[in-house]
């Protein structure tokens, strides 16, 4: 909470004048009665008709005044909590954008948009209610217990007591509360998870007409959501009624201490009366206080869980190079080893070494950590031991600014996005749109974005439903070749094209991009054969390297990968 | 125009029309017994007496007593109605966002290729998540407000009707007024959903290309695009804020003018000598009782409105035409031969731009039969059609002898196995995901069909084994097919349709796994869209798809014999 409360800090001068506005609004409108009170106390019983209009007159223009100040407050209050939710939900996604791809699994997708979405408002509607009803009723409790100190001095120690008692009971509720709406907010994760994978499975979920399953899976979380959302709500009902109880005991109190006062000769029995109607003030005060709480604890489950990303350490820290350290390959890993979960090693001792201008390729069976050792190279994830080399340096030692830029890659997975074609190969680069037409043309794309009505500003449908997996696939390669990087890689970039295709656009980018270091996956052997060299991963582990010929000799497993797939015609 | 949204809502709210109502007597109930403890201490009060010593101690026990029993079972019936209205609030966002989501289920696929999951996350849980607000707090509240202030003014009529003329005048000024405003409001409540799910939509999309983010290290611009958006979305927010501050305010404005009003007016009648000193102040005193209701129902007026907005959005999600049903008389499907035939099919996205043109093949009960051509060429729109995700602008598409559009859509569907080009797996468990397409198969039988996909070693591998839960990551796409090939053995579906299935399945395991396949294919129809022409050779027919059309058909030999389309892709391979 700490944190979300430092957004409050740069509007401070906003909300003290908001508050002060709301404050004189508040007092007018508590005027008002007494106004009204003098017109029938004094100005009737005296027939004072021009003492009538007077305070008429008088009334109407606080009533004006009141509802000015109120309306004045009001928007600086929505200012403030609107501009403080922009920042929180701006910061969030900065956050969000910098967390390391390990932290990102960690958290899941589905509960960082979920966190960005309904936490942020969650937090919005807490701000604004807090601002806009956080005034009057503090205001009105201690007035009242001021108040009441000056009329009875015994009563309002009852009344203190009673009051403090009524706080406890609201504080313990709100944090039984919040634990209840953090479940709360956990089972909307997992709401939008289920509306997060049939959207974008809807495709497969009806060919296999299990909408009817998936809809019982939707029922099942909205149900838990449900009953998280009344566990929550079921505790913080009780904040009112008890505090409300709480408050009529304490009435009760005060008679009977009145009581026995008056009995002893310490009170007359009208200051019970003039006592009570004080109470009464306070106890509506109270009540609105405890509503507040209601929405400070759901907003405080959010935050809660804002935070969480908010403050996430910084996991991947560059570190400084050494004096001696000796430069690397521009490509290499020495005995790396990297494991997701932290059980199986996904990856154990991998080493080669590559030189700038080279082409690596790597082959081998479905799991063999083909796309862990790029994803290494690219420093989406620390390795757990060993070293990897990028241009010549340990990538520990490289900052994100290093980075970029040097890179170009294809992953799997990846979405296009529902904007033009020139953006979608650009991607937020701002590249020209000679370099964007020529990257295009170089991942064999060039023919079918022409042929679509409006060419490079062709609009895509989301994740680019509207064009073929082919297609989709070259719009990557396109992107990751506009920016002309010094390293490119194609995870499996060419399993949905054809075979024609694939040969052009590994022919293509021999020709434009002449002097590249190139890292291929692919489980064609035809486009790895051209390789510098080749790894043959199996099981996380380099089982052999070399070049197409030197692994045809040497590797049984490639020799037959090759066989296979030419129908051993080499 | 659309009809308002309470007669759209109301279907929902109905099931609980009755609870919602017994719930708001008991608040009345609740009410009255609040309001008779004053009557006690007033008794209790009395029973103080004015003397000291002279207290008459057992009567103001008694009537604290009452007091107390009095508060207590208000307390009671209030916590009773607060959790029970949460209760039945619950219930009916539960029913809104089931109503939601079904329907979302029904409808077609294009309608998720122009519409961000973000957005409809944003209708389904936020949306109405603001409905459930209103009904499960506001409602009580405006319950009490309209109860006092309908209480009170029947006093005041009794008091003095001329008085109450004041507010003959008031009432329905504060009705137009607030009228007034809410039509200017309206609008920005709608406005203020909308970008929010704008924005929703924004950060749920860029979720799923954050490794090009991060490598291309455009972080910055993201931001850039993402504050526009922010700005956006806060700036109507704001808009919606500040027209509707002034809501609340107003309405309490003509009530202290009306406060206003009935004092002058009062003291007017009273010296004019038309109404007596007690009734003026009692009549003041009921006016009085009016402002904290009024004011606290004035407050919840901008909630009103934001709800109002938030329900259109589910509700209009739910106008979305659904997928056709089902014709009266649609064919059950209980097996099919499997024999398929395209009749001259023409189909494009855009009808203007047609993928197929003309296209007609004959793929007869139990061959297996591939289909073949340059990326973009109509592969997997074949499938889509198949599976009638899509309708052809023209001709006909006919399963053993009968069109398509006769037979019931999901009995058809489920006749169909297919592996898609993009593997979709859900977070369950790696056992859940398996059985996806058979719900009744048992661990033995998703082992085997693990087995058969060649995926059941890494399973094993799992510290979890089958009982993994997939998040994502971790899982290479190659793995991913392997687990959609695996769903597919258990189905006992007629037709299997393997679109691009193995793309990213090594050579080896794929020959290993095309074993399974062949046991699969016993008796089935087999439909097999490939680039890997090692994949195709053994089919008993090859279709050649280039520029919408069917160029070549045959068997492997007979089109490379002929030397065509085929044979030049076929040579592509050796090229590189």
């Amino acid at each position: 909470m700490k944190t979300i409360l430092g957004y409050l800090r740069p509007h401070a001068p906003r909300v003290a004048a908001g508050v002060s506005i709301k404050f004189t609004a508040a007092v007018l409108e508590l005027l008002l009665p007494l106004l009204l009170a003098h017109i029938i106390d004094d100005c009737v019983p005296s027939r004072d008709l021009p003492g009538v209009w007077r305070a008429g007159g008088l009334m109407l223009v606080m009533a004006f005044g009141a509802a000015a100040c109120n309306i004045t407050a009001n928007r600086m209050a929505a200012w403030v909590s609107m501009e403080m939710t922009r920042q929180l939900r701006r910061d969030l996604y900065r956050r969000t954008l910098l967390l390391s791809q390990a932290q990102l699994d960690r958290f899941t997708v589905s509960s960082v948009v979920s966190r960005l979405t309904n936490d942020t408002y969650n937090v919005h509607q807490m701000f604004d209610k807090i601002q806009r009803g956080g005034i009057r009723a503090p205001m009105l409790v201690l007035g009242g217990l001021a108040l009441t100190f000056f009329q009875a001095p015994p009563l309002a120690l009852v009344q203190l007591a009673v009051c403090s008692a009524t706080f406890c009971a609201i504080w313990l509720v709100t944090r039984t509360g919040i634990p209840r709406y953090t479940r709360a907010q956990e089972a909307v994760d997992a709401v939008v998870r289920v509306l997060r994978e049939n959207a974008s499975g809807v495709r497969v979920i009806k060919a296999l007409a299990c909408q009817e399953r998936e809809r019982a899976r939707f029922t099942a979380a909205s149900r838990a959501g449900r009953e998280a959302e009344e566990a929550a709500g079921r505790i913080m009902a009780a904040a009112n009624p008890l505090s409300d109880f709480l408050l009529n005991l304490g009435l009760v109190l005060v008679v009977l201490a009145g009581a026995a006062l008056v009995n002893w000769g310490r009170m007359a029995s009208g200051q019970i009366v003039a006592f009570l109607s004080y109470f009464t003030l306070i106890q509506t005060a109270t009540l609105g206080l405890a509503k507040l709480f209601v929405k400070y604890s759901k907003g405080a489950a959010s935050a809660r869980r804002i935070e969480e990303v908010l403050l996430a350490p910084e996991d991947q820290r560059v570190r400084l190079p050494e004096e001696d350290e000796q430069p690397g390959p521009e490509l290499g890993m020495e005995t790396v080893s990297f494991s997701y979960l932290g059980v199986e090693k996904d990856l154990d001792g991998a080493s080669f070494r590559l030189n700038r201008g080279e082409t690596l390729g790597i082959l081998g069976p479905t799991g063999a950590g083909k796309t862990t050792l790029v994803s290494l190279l690219l420093r989406l994830y620390d390795a757990d031991g060993g070293v990897v080399w990028v241009g010549g340096r340990d990538v520990t030692a490289l900052s994100r600014e290093c980075l970029r830029g040097r890179f170009g890659a294809v992953f799997q997975n990846e979405a296009l996005l529902n904007d033009s074609v020139y953006e979608n190969i650009s991607f937020l680069r701002g590249l020209s749109r000679e370099n964007v037409a020529a990257a295009a043309k170089t991942a064999q794309a060039w023919e079918f974005i022409e042929a679509l009505p409006g060419g490079l500003d062709a609009r895509l449908d989301i994740r680019g439903a509207n064009l073929s997996g082919g297609q989709k696939q070259r719009l990557l390669i396109a992107r990751a070749l506009a920016a002309r990087p010094g390293v490119l890689i194609l995870d499996s970039a060419d399993s949905a094209l054809d075979y024609r295709t694939a040969a052009a656009l590994h022919a293509a980018l021999r020709r434009d991009f002449p002097g590249v270091t190139l890292v291929i996956i692919s489980e064609r052997v035809a486009s790895l054969r051209g390789a510098d060299r080749i790894l043959v991963l199996e099981e996380g582990v380099i089982a052999a390297q070399g070049t197409h010929q030197e692994l045809l000799e040497t590797c049984g497993r490639y020799r037959r990968m090759a066989e296979l797939q030419t129908g051993g015609l080499t | 125009m659309k009809k308002n949204v309470l007669v759209r809502l109301s279907r929902f709210l109905r099931p609980y029309g009755f609870q919602f109502l017994l719930l708001l007597a008991l608040l009345l109930a609740g009410n009255l017994f609040a309001l008779a403890a004053p009557l006690l201490s007033g008794r209790a009060v009395d029973a103080v007496g004015i003397r000291a010593g002279g207290v008459d101690f057992p009567a103001v026990f008694w009537n604290c007593a009452g007091m107390l029993g009095c508060y207590a079972l208000s307390s009671l019936l209030n916590y009773f109605v607060s959790s029970r209205l949460i209760r039945a609030a619950q219930a009916v966002s539960h029913d809104l966002r089931k109503a939601a989501f079904d329907h979302m289920s029904e409808l077609p696929v294009d309608y998720f290729d122009t519409h961000p999951a973000g957005d409809l996350i944003s209708r389904i849980c936020y949306d109405v998540d603001t409905v459930n607000a209103t009904l499960s707090t506001d409602l009580l509240q405006l319950g009490t407000s309209v109860f006092t202030v309908a209480g009170s003014f029947l006093m005041l009529l009794l008091l003095s009707p001329r008085l109450t003329l004041v507010f003959f005048v008031t009432v329905p000024l504060t009705a137009a007024l607030t009228r007034f405003q809410m039509k200017r409001i309206h609008p920005l409540f709608r406005l203020r959903s909308k970008e929010l799910g704008a924005l929703n939509g924004f950060a749920e999309e860029r979720m799923g290309c954050r490794k090009s983010i991060r490598t291309y290290g455009v972080e910055e611009a993201d931001l850039e695009l993402f504050d526009r958006r922010n700005d956006a979305a806060s700036r109507v927010y704001y808009d919606a804020d500040r027209a509707s501050a002034s809501l609340g305010p107003s309405v309490n404005f003509v009530n202290n003018i009306s406060l206003t009003a009935v004092s002058v007016f009062g003291a007017l009648l009273y010296l004019g000598g038309g109404l007596s000193l007690g009734s003026l102040s009692s009549f003041v005193l009921y006016s009085r009782k009016f402002s904290g209701p009024i004011r606290e129902a004035a407050n919840l007026l901008a909630e009103l409105q934001a709800s109002a907005a938030a329900a259109e959005r589910v509700l209009d999600l739910l106008d979305e035409e659904p997928e056709a049903a089902d014709p009266a008389g649609a064919l059950p499907v209980e097996r099919l031969r499997g024999d398929i035939r395209f009749d001259h099919v023409t189909f494009g996205y855009d009808p203007a731009r047609p993928v197929l043109r003309d296209f007609t093949a004959h793929i007869p009960a139990g061959s297996l039969a591939a289909v073949v051509g340059p990326t973009g060429a109509g592969k997997t729109t074949l499938v889509s059609l198949l599976l009638r995700f899509y309708r052809p602008q023209s001709g006909t598409i006919t399963v053993d002898g009968v069109p398509l559009d006769a037979y019931s859509r999901d009995g058809l569907r489920r006749r169909l196995a297919l592996v898609l080009q993009d593997t979709w797996l859900f977070g369950g468990t790696i056992a859940e995901n398996i059985a996806y397409g058979a719900p009744g198969a048992t661990r033995e039988q998703i082992v085997e069909a693990a087995r058969a996909a060649r995926i059941h070693r890494f399973i094993s591998s799992l510290p979890q084994g089958y009982d993994t839960v997939l998040t994502g990551e971790g899982i290479s796409k190659g793995q991913k097919q392997l687990l959609a090939i695996a769903r597919c053995l258990l189905t006992d579906a007629d037709v299997v349709i393997l679109d691009e299935a193995t793309s990213n399945v090594d050579t080896e395991t794929e020959g290993e796994i095309s074993l399974a396949m062949e046991r699969l294919r016993q008796g089935r129809t087999c439909f097999v869209i490939a680039h890997r022409l090692a994949t195709v050779r053994g089919a008993d027919r090859i279709l050649v798809l280039d520029q919408g059309g069917a160029a070549e058909l045959g068997t492997h030999q007979e089109l490379l014999a002929a030397g065509g389309v085929y044979a030049q892709l076929y040579a592509a391979q050796f090229q590189a």
